[in-house]
């Protein structure tokens, strides 16, 4: 097996202490930070996001793996910077205003941090002009709004309202996802995307990011 | 009500409890984004009268508007110190409202917070804040305990052992959320109907069950499986369905009428305690009071 093999596999099992010891070892060994992250981390993410998308496993399981790849990330990060390796972008989530859910918003953070995205994460009860601030000073490309909440979900569209105004639409792309949200009510509103579930979403901003 | 609850359950009823707390209390007022729990302290008749809202629609379990009013809870909305008083007139309100012709039943959801190792707090101090909330509830007098909304299993079990402890001699509901999924129900945290019924018992739960989560269609299966795999009774409380868009908004699209059908089923097979959770108001209440005294 090899090395960036064995950080995908312990990085599934959660294992966040042979993570980043295998991820200085793969350095050490001549391997480039940029294939450490693709083909261990990111590759091992891709896994844990697909079994759980599939019920194989479920949320403890997917927040020690999210800690084994904090782990890794936190050796190659240096690495990466001083390489000049891009992120993928900057992402900018959030629970809207009035909702104080965020197990959903935080898994996508974390799918997304895991597929090589800067992820700015502005908790929960986030109100529109927050969303649009934070995502013109840090030239964020998409804005990703989670409700758990019938009585939030006008919010996203108060976001997607406000981005026109200020002539960011297109520059600032938008995806929305939660349990009472559908497709149907991200077209309504004028949104991007939606994202049925995290490992939906991860594609979806993939997508709007053009990475 | 001269008898207990538990003495009505051991007999065999079947009682109805009431249905959403929060959506009402936004109607009348409560900020988007603020702890439904301060209104307790604030608007106390606002919460007094949903209480008379679903006690007039007929329900015989009425609960406390204390979901989130556990210390680690209410820490979100630094309000932590001022649960014990919260709890009290959160307990004092609906029972100026229902007096003795319904059970006041204390209201106790999620911490918010994972325990360790997946999140950052231990069995110790989550226990402590459950327990809190338990002592101050039974100091105010409530007629039972409802554990509700858990996902995780052993947040549930210390939240019910919690009420074991510190409210010694109140009964306790304990339910979990599930999700359907291809391989049968998990909760987010995956925990099994199985695996729930077996540790809730274990931990001290009287009645365990589910709420939230699901429609009346999935919560009958869910219903089902509590029946086949515990010995407890069952209590289940339903959501209107889930979310659909109409005309623009978000609705909750099950109707009184369809959930009256489903607490005919659920009587039918033979759940302790049916009420409402997510979407569900006072005419579903008064629907489904209609359909359970229909065939006694």
């Amino acid at each position: 097996m090899s090395i960036l093999n064995e950080i995908s596999l312990r990085l599934e099992e959660g294992d966040d202490a042979a993570v980043p010891r295998l991820v200085g070892e793969a350095l050490a060994g001549g391997a480039a930070a940029k294939t450490v992250l693709d083909d261990g981390l990111i590759a091992g993410m891709n896994v844990v996001g697909g079994r759980f998308r599939d019920h194989e496993i479920f949320l403890p399981d997917v927040l020690l793996a999210a800690r084994a790849m904090y782990a890794g990330l936190d050796v190659l990060k240096p690495l990466l910077e001083r390489a000049g390796v891009a992120s993928r972008g900057r992402v900018v989530i959030g629970s809207v205003h009035g909702d104080l859910h965020d197990i959903g918003k935080n898994l996508v953070g974390i799918m997304l941090k895991g597929a090589g995205f800067e992820v700015i994460d502005l908790g929960n009860d986030v109100p529109a002009a927050r969303f649009v601030a934070v995502a013109r000073e840090r030239d964020a490309r998409v804005i990703g709004m989670s409700a758990l909440l019938t009585t939030t979900m006008p919010v996203m569209k108060e976001v997607v309202d406000l981005l026109a105004r200020e002539n960011l639409r297109g520059r600032v792309r938008t995806i929305v996802g939660g349990a009472p949200v559908s497709a149907e009510y991200a077209a309504e509103i004028g949104a991007d995307a939606y994202g049925y579930d995290c490992a939906q979403a991860v594609e979806k901003v993939k997508e709007l990011a053009g990475a | 009500m001269s008898m207990t609850f538990l003495e009505r359950i051991g007999r065999g009823e079947t009682l109805l409890a009431d249905g959403a707390i929060g959506s009402l209390l936004m109607a009348r007022g409560l900020e988007p984004g603020a702890a439904p729990e301060g209104l307790n302290l604030t608007a106390p008749h606002v919460v007094e009268e949903v209480a008379r809202l679903y006690l007039e629609a007929g329900a015989e379990i009425v609960q406390t508007n204390t979901f989130g009013a556990s210390p680690l809870k209410l820490a979100r909305h630094g309000l932590a110190a001022g649960a014990a008083g919260i709890n009290a007139a959160a307990v004092a309100a609906v029972r100026r409202a229902v007096g003795r012709r319904a059970y006041v039943s204390g209201s106790c959801g999620p911490s918010g917070r994972l325990l360790k190792p997946y999140g950052d707090v231990g069995e110790q101090e989550m226990g402590d804040s459950f327990r809190e909330q338990m002592a101050a509830l039974a100091a105010a007098g409530v007629d039972l305990i409802c554990v509700e909304t858990m996902t995780d299993l052993r947040e549930a079990r210390l939240a019910v052992a919690a009420a074991r402890s510190a409210a010694p001699g109140v009964p306790v509901m304990a339910t979990m959320t599930f999700d359907a999924t291809p391989r049968g129900f998990f909760t987010v945290m995956g925990a099994t109907v199985e695996a729930a019924c077996a540790g809730l018992a274990d931990a001290g739960a009287d009645l365990v069950g589910s709420n939230c989560g699901n429609g009346s269609a999935r919560m009958m299966e869910i219903a089902a499986e509590f029946k086949r795999h515990g010995r407890l009774p069952v209590v289940i409380q339903s959501n209107a369905g889930l979310p659909v868009l109409r005309q623009g908004a978000a609705v909750y699209p099950e109707t009184p009428a369809d959930l009256a059908q489903a607490a005919r089923g659920l009587k039918a097979l033979g759940i302790a305690v049916i009420g409402g959770c997510c979407g569900t108001t006072p005419e579903h209440t008064r629907a489904m009071r209609r359909a359970l005294d229909e065939e006694a």
